[in-house]
């Protein structure tokens, strides 16, 4: 029996279709449909000047919309060679950081609900909201920030914003202990966690899953470590990594990333030097490519822009970590039971905005 | 006075104050219409009419409260979810009383929702799922009392019917049936799903539910409620069978479907399980006779292990008996509010591997206790 889970279902998290083919409970094959989001963002950036993307590249993620519009700074910074100072970078290392704890924590709650616990949902939510304060002060709204510039960031740090910021990274590590406990200690989340959805590391190379799933599989494999950007290279943090490849693992490495990403906005603000935080930017970008991949939470992020000379792009590409990740759905579906299609798929953290562009 | 007799003064002073009419209008008419009053006067004094209609108006009696607690038990989830959850719960409708009256509120949306039956659904059986949900979950209240003095299943004198317990769950076991009816019926994949979920899940919780059941029969000597109360003058059962309360509490969780094991309607994979379809009050129903199967849990926890309506005689029988059914409803919410679901697979392996050994453990403990005299009242 062929089961659509989608358009309209409370298991997408966004509008798609998981085509399930079930014998009874089993799952005998799958088959993820995606495109019903599609707003053809590559072909409105052709005709909108470089700056005026920058809104627009921030509408591909709901979820952490920061990293999409740094990625597209980041790349039209390639194109036209522009040095970012280096204030500039730290503040967006500590932004990117909190956007990566806001979208798992986005991730977290909607990953307790999915498994029929009302309140993971709430506390997650609750605590985003401490960091998505912290980012409307900094840059006036709360889901598309419109934050970084080509060539720097928008405004400086409000006064007292980086003394906020650490007071946020502790209050959000001690509800990590809390989040710890609360769904570690609980067996039925054992249960429905642990074997399931296996994705051996084969697979995952071979299907081209990035971000949390592919280091869930036992590669150690980031940007930030491997391909350094922006100021990571100074930072000291780990990849974090799992070898068994299944829905806890996944979950045990978003949660040490966040841990992570605590410490790295601690060393973030600490070194972050005093100077300019934006340097004026050239009208048109010359003939040319310029490419930018970054470690998004949810996988890696990758840009390519064409110039041609004037000031609007000829061509830009975007490479979504959660189109490719997606179509691995069938090879960790298949022979489990349906009600573990929630874990699995919401162990992807499925952002449809960016997966359909 | 008990209920049938309080009951029975009530219909005895309206049929004699009714009967006044007729008999006036048998006086006055001619004799072919005044027989025909005289005779409806003589048939509603009649001892038969009577005690019919004595258990019609006690039936009304346990069904009001029922309902009144029901929407207390609401509330109260609602309430305290909140608190689990960082949030108020219902506030503004009825400001004074704690938002208690949001319950009213919402059964009046759900009263003008308009009542959509799918095109191709099975009308009959659409139709007949939510009565036999509602109707038997019902029924589960006709046996348990709330005092040797409130309940319905008595004779005349106010003796107690020798076999509530076995009614009452089997009562309790119809539900199951009318979930796999509006699955069926409904004609829509996830519903069909929710309801095979119902049957397979009755499967795993209800033989450790009855073996607990059966060991506090066996302890108690009785399969009357009021005798198993009896029974527990000296000491709860919660003490000797404490096991048994455990593989209770869980088996009730199973059986009213609260969060671990509400594999039917998991809105996570099955959007709602097998209510998706129905609509405004249908739906309403549904949602008020869950809580009304949790109100039937407490109240048969309390009965068969917390000591039914004993306590110190400062507060009436009944408010006890209330008090401790409250008290399994908090218990089992909290549970609800802070577990994840379990899968289908899972709860099958639960019930078979786990509670069924505990309960036969506790079946063991039980006979032992009988066998040695102790704790049997």
């Amino acid at each position: 029996m062929w089961i659509n889970m989608g358009p309209q279902h409370p298991m997408t998290h966004g509008l798609w279709n998981l085509r399930v083919k079930v014998d009874g409970e089993t799952i005998v094959d799958a088959e993820p449909e995606v495109g019903y989001l599609h707003r053809g963002i590559e072909k409105i950036c052709e005709n909108r000047t470089y700056p005026q993307i920058i809104p627009l590249a921030d509408r591909l993620c709901y979820g952490s919309s920061l990293t999409w519009s740094h990625l597209y700074c980041m790349t039209v910074e390639d194109l036209m060679g522009v040095e970012v100072p280096e204030r500039a970078e730290y503040i967006r290392v500590v932004t990117l950081e909190m956007q990566r704890l806001a979208s798992h924590l986005m991730w977290l709650a909607a990953y307790a609900v999915d498994l029929g616990m009302m309140a993971g949902f709430i506390y997650s939510m609750r605590d985003r909201e401490v960091l998505v304060d912290l980012l409307q002060s900094l840059s006036g709204s709360r889901l598309t920030y419109n934050y970084p510039r080509i060539g720097g960031v928008a405004h400086d740090l409000p006064p007292n914003w980086d003394r906020e910021a650490l007071r946020a990274c502790n209050y959000i590590e001690t509800r990590l202990k809390e989040y710890e406990d609360l769904y570690e200690g609980s067996k039925i989340f054992m249960m429905r966690n642990v074997d399931v959805g296996l994705l051996t590391k084969e697979d995952a190379l071979d299907l081209g899953v990035t971000g949390p799933p592919l280091r869930a599989s036992g590669v150690r494999y980031d940007m930030r470590k491997d391909r350094p950007y922006s100021v990571y290279s100074d930072l000291d943090f780990e990849v974090c990594s799992r070898p068994e490849g299944d829905c806890f693992a996944r979950y045990r490495v978003r949660i040490d990333e966040m841990w992570e990403s605590c410490k790295i906005i601690r060393q973030a603000i600490q070194r972050m030097p005093k100077g300019k935080w934006r340097t004026v930017a050239p009208r048109n970008a010359p003939v040319g490519t310029g490419l930018g991949r970054v470690e998004d939470p949810r996988g890696e992020g990758m840009m390519y822009v064409v110039g041609d000379g004037s000031d609007k792009p000829y061509r830009l590409k975007i490479r979504s970590p959660i189109f490719i990740t997606v179509s691995a759905a069938p090879s960790m579906l298949v022979g489990y039971k349906m009600a573990d299609v929630v874990a699995i798929m919401g162990g992807l953290d499925m952002c449809i905005g960016e997966c359909d562009r | 006075m008990n209920l049938f007799q309080f009951c029975n003064g009530i219909i005895v002073w309206l049929v004699e104050l009714v009967n006044n009419l007729w008999y006036w209008l048998g006086d006055v008419l001619p004799w072919y219409f005044g027989d025909f009053f005289t005779g409806i006067g003589d048939f509603a004094g009649s001892h038969g009419h009577i005690v019919v209609m004595t258990i019609v108006l006690e039936s009304l009696m346990v069904i009001i409260v029922a309902l009144i607690n029901v929407l207390n038990f609401i509330w109260l989830d609602r309430k305290l979810s909140g608190r689990i959850f960082d949030f108020y719960g219902p506030y503004y409708v009825g400001y004074r009383i704690g938002g208690w009256l949001q319950n009213l509120a919402d059964g009046m949306k759900l009263f003008v929702k308009e009542i959509i039956v799918p095109a191709k659904a099975d009308k009959l059986g659409f139709l007949l799922a939510p009565v036999i949900f509602v109707g038997s979950s019902f029924l589960i209240l006709a046996t348990i009392p709330l005092s040797p003095n409130f309940g319905i299943a008595t004779n005349e004198s106010g003796e107690f019917v020798t076999a509530g317990v076995l009614f009452a769950f089997a009562a309790f076991a119809i539900a199951p049936f009318s979930i796999l009816l509006a699955g069926w019926s409904s004609n829509n994949k996830f519903t069909l799903i929710g309801g095979m979920r119902s049957a397979a899940q009755m499967m795993s919780y209800e033989i450790p539910l009855l073996l607990t059941v059966a060991s506090v029969v066996l302890l108690a000597g009785s399969f009357s409620f009021v005798g198993i109360v009896d029974a527990q003058h000296d000491i709860w059962f919660a003490i000797p069978l404490f096991i048994g309360l455990v593989v209770f509490l869980v088996c009730i969780a199973a059986e009213v479907e609260v969060t671990p094991f509400d594999l039917p309607e998991a809105e996570a994979e099955l959007v709602e399980g097998w209510t998706t379809e129905y609509s405004g009050m249908r739906f309403g129903l549904f949602m008020m006779t869950s809580y009304l199967r949790g109100y039937a849990g407490g109240a048969l926890a309390t009965a068969l292990f917390l000591g039914g309506w004993q306590g110190p005689s400062l507060i009436p029988d009944e408010i006890w008996f209330l008090i401790k059914a409250y008290t399994v409803f908090v218990v089992i919410e909290w549970m609800r509010w802070s577990l994840p679901r379990v899968r289908v697979d899972q709860i099958l392996e639960l019930g078979w591997k786990r509670l069924l050994p505990l309960a036969v453990l506790n079946l063991l403990i039980a006979a032992t206790f009988k066998t040695m005299g102790w704790f049997s009242g």
